[in-house]
């Protein structure tokens, strides 16, 4: 049986030149649930599809807030997003306590990249299986990150990532050109759209398994979800059915 | 030279160069002394007071070295804990007194810490155990030590007031009241008399050799914080490393209140 | 007669006293470093010194001056030292104390403005206004430097300065801060280092008493009181010179002038001051 023998580690090319470590970690990604994220010229915003793992069991923590000033989204393994996301926290303390000032999202983004990055060219490593989207507001204004697990980072006006996130995606592409001038309430309505197309046909936004985290210039990053965020799935998803968009069940 | 330095003298016949080494540093051209002194005094006092449902601290604003006024504005007390650089909904106030680098750095670590400690349990930590940490991290730095008398306050699990004293090496307790600094020696003993009521006894009660105590009962807030105002007007009068403002702190269970006057510039 | 030839025509113990092998290797009896049981020593004291630094914040900016030179204990060994290191558009700092810690701090100073700009620029969209925005500011550079000077003492190794970092903080609002080599920080309207703590403190406190009259005063004003300042530090301070360096920050940017001359000096007042000053016969 045909086996690939260029998997073993993450530290050998295939003679295609990939780095099959590499790709099976993205895969991971794509094993976790959606999250969406959003910036316009004020804010920035995350939204987050939480799953449970059995009926009994609690939601998996999709949102981290790490400084004041922004926070991350997570898609792939939860365990590895809190080692970044404890890194992170530190960094941010540093820069605090070193500088004074919250960490530039460019940096702290490159930080987390370079760190991943050496994953993929060290023996017995492993590449993070975990995609984040960074995002929150500095110096410069608010922005959207986007880390995976080969290292890239990149900035972006609206990502998703995550399983079925295409469908988001394609929502964001279509909508583009609105988002830079969204106000804040308008982006919050965005990212659920963009979250609500990814999901499959018998799956609804509820407050269990949604959240949000807003943050804005002079609005600190804050993670929202259960009752605080009933009153935006409604006025959202009825909205949509108004304007005659996708037919979607809403909850009455 | 290998000859030279394998061969050993005898001690009747005179020492030369290379074999005759000291043993000791104390000879001529052994370590020179250290002449750095890492610490300095930056003057002020501070004081604080718990009562039933709050616990103020207080501070002078000024800082000295030696007889110079480094600036008016330097203040001594910190809110600890909290969201971001503003503290935002802290509950727990930290004050020092003595080497200021030191109080800072103090403060700074024991602020990262509280923090931490949220981020990583989900909850505000408790004064109760937040005190446990600061001497932990004053004892810590046992040999050289953060030249500072620290107070913490705040409120404790069951609603009430709470102040802990320090000393620079981690030795602490639960007080009701307690001054330290410069003018701690001034300040102390006026609150001996009128928080604890120390030396105050029953004024109709027959003069003979048993004079019973007066108790004392926790205060309002109102009567605490005239103390405080009286115990540092008094203290700027007597003390010239004390002075041009007073910060005090208020934490309630709603929060932390910032009050700053001014004192005597002189 | 000496009986070892490997002694002859070395130095006798008995007239120069015994050589002082501290600085041998030790397999030669040498003990100067760690691994024989000896402390690192470090710089105990300065050797090539700046004095005052002093600085006034006014309504937009901030004014600070400092003379040109550096002196070797009591000789002025050089005159042409600038002490005023300009950061970037929005900080200055001015260093008093030893000469050599300068360097090393400017150099500090440099490769972090370095770092800054390189980071900066990898993700910038060219918008000068953000760009500005985020900058390092005269209040993150004052905190990363009293950070370096505290650990520094801390390491028992202290940088021999004072410094004084003016410019603005994020905000853009007049920025004023005193490090030294303990770690102590202090921010006032008026501040000077050394000599000028003394003698241009008390005339800058008498024009700018608080921050209320610091956001009130007019940069002319500011400058007319440094310069009044430079000129009295000049007179009483031994260890200064009349030529020196000022720089005025804004939300212009740096306007720093070095080599200026100290104006209208004059030694006349000199005649009539007998014995400590206060002798009137």
């Amino acid at each position: 049986m045909f086996r690939n023998n260029y998997d073993n580690d993450s530290v050998t090319f295939s003679p295609q030149g990939r780095i099959f470590q590499v790709e099976y970690a993205q895969e991971a990604v794509k094993q976790g649930s959606v999250v969406v994220g959003i910036v316009s010229k004020t804010h920035a915003v995350l939204a987050a599809l939480k799953r449970n793992a059995e009926e009994l069991s609690s939601y998996q923590k999709k949102i981290i807030p790490i400084d004041t000033h922004y926070g991350i989204a997570l898609a792939g393994l939860a365990s590895d997003a809190r080692v970044l996301s404890n890194f992170m926290k530190q960094q941010s303390l540093a820069s605090r306590l070193t500088y004074d000032r919250p960490i530039p999202l460019a940096q702290i983004t490159a930080r987390i990249g370079d760190r991943a990055q050496t994953n993929t060219q060290q023996y017995g490593k492993r590449p993070y299986g975990v995609g984040l989207l960074i995002a929150g507001v500095d110096a410069k204004g608010p922005h959207l990150f986007e880390f995976q697990p080969s290292g890239v980072t990149q900035e972006m006006i609206a990502c998703g990532i995550g399983a079925r996130s295409q469908m988001a995606r394609t929502y964001l592409e279509r909508n583009l050109d609105e988002f830079e001038g969204s106000t804040r309430e308008e982006l919050i309505k965005h990212a659920l759209r963009a979250l609500k197309d990814s999901l499959s046909q018998d799956k609804e936004l509820t407050m269990e398994n949604t959240s949000l985290g807003v943050s804005g210039v002079e609005e600190d990053f804050r993670m929202y979800e259960g009752q605080e965020i009933a009153n935006w799935l409604e006025t959202t998803f009825e909205r949509a059915e108004e304007e005659g968009g996708e037919s979607m069940e809403v909850d009455t | 030279m290998a000859a030279l330095s394998s061969y050993t003298m005898s001690s009747s016949t005179p020492a030369f160069s290379f074999q005759q080494a000291p043993q000791t540093s104390s000879a001529a051209g052994g370590t020179t002394q250290h002449s750095f002194y890492p610490y300095t005094d930056n003057g002020g006092s501070t004081l604080g007071i718990s009562g039933d449902t709050f616990t103020i601290i207080a501070g002078d604003t000024r800082s000295t070295s030696g007889y110079n006024i480094n600036t008016r504005h330097a203040p001594k007390l910190f809110r600890i804990g909290g969201d971001g650089p503003t503290h935002k909904n802290a509950r727990i106030v930290l004050s020092v007194v003595g080497f200021a680098a030191d109080g800072h750095a103090l403060q700074e670590r024991l602020d990262t810490l509280v923090k931490l400690y949220r981020y990583q349990h989900g909850k505000d930590i408790s004064v109760h155990a937040c005190a446990q940490r600061l001497s932990h991290i004053l004892y810590g730095k046992r040999f050289f030590p953060y030249y500072v008398t620290a107070i913490l306050g705040g409120i404790d699990e069951e609603g009430k007031g709470a102040l802990y004293s320090y000393d620079p090496v981690g030795s602490y307790e639960r007080e009701y009241c307690r001054a330290a600094g410069a003018a701690a020696s001034l300040i102390m003993p006026f609150l001996d008399n009128q928080v604890n009521l120390k030396n105050q006894y029953e004024p109709e009660a027959a003069q003979g050799l048993h004079k019973p105590q007066l108790v004392a009962k926790p205060l309002d807030r109102k009567t605490t914080e005239e103390l405080v105002r009286d115990a540092f007007t008094s203290a700027v009068e007597r003390h010239i490393e004390v002075g041009d403002g007073l910060q005090m702190m208020v934490i309630t269970k709603d929060g932390i209140e910032e009050i700053v006057s001014p004192l005597k510039q002189d | 007669m000496d009986h070892f030839p490997q002694a002859w025509g070395r130095p006798r113990d008995d007239i120069y006293g015994s050589y002082n092998p501290s600085y041998l290797p030790h397999n030669k009896g040498g003990y100067q470093a760690h691994p024989n049981g000896q402390p690192n020593t470090h710089t105990q004291s300065p050797i090539v010194t700046g004095t005052s630094v002093i600085a006034i914040k006014f309504k937009s900016g901030v004014v600070i001056a400092a003379d040109n030179l550096a002196s070797y204990g009591s000789l002025a060994r050089f005159t042409d030292v600038k002490r005023l290191k300009p950061f970037n558009k929005k900080a200055v700092v001015g260093f008093g104390g030893d000469v050599s810690d300068m360097q090393y701090l400017d150099r500090l100073l440099s490769s972090l403005d370095v770092q800054e700009n390189y980071r900066s620029g990898s993700s910038g969209h060219g918008d000068e206004e953000a760009e500005n925005r985020a900058m390092m500011s005269a209040k993150n550079l004052h905190t990363y430097l009293s950070k370096v000077m505290y650990k520094r003492r801390t390491d028992f190794n202290p940088l021999w300065n004072a410094l004084l970092v003016a410019g603005l903080d994020e905000k853009s609002t007049p920025f004023l801060a005193f490090a030294d080599l303990l770690g102590t920080t202090y921010s006032s309207p008026t501040l000077a280092t050394g000599f000028g703590a003394h003698l241009a403190q008390p005339i800058m406190r008498r024009a700018v008493p608080d921050e209320e009259a610091s956001q009130n005063l007019e940069r002319e004003k500011a400058v007319e009181v440094v310069k009044q300042c430079m000129k009295v530090l000049f007179y009483r301070d031994a260890r200064s010179m009349n030529v020196y360096s000022m720089a005025v920050i804004d939300e212009n940017g740096v306007d720093l002038k070095e080599d200026i001359k100290l104006e209208a000096e004059s030694w006349a007042f000199a005649e009539g001051i007998k014995g400590y000053g206060t002798q009137t016969v």
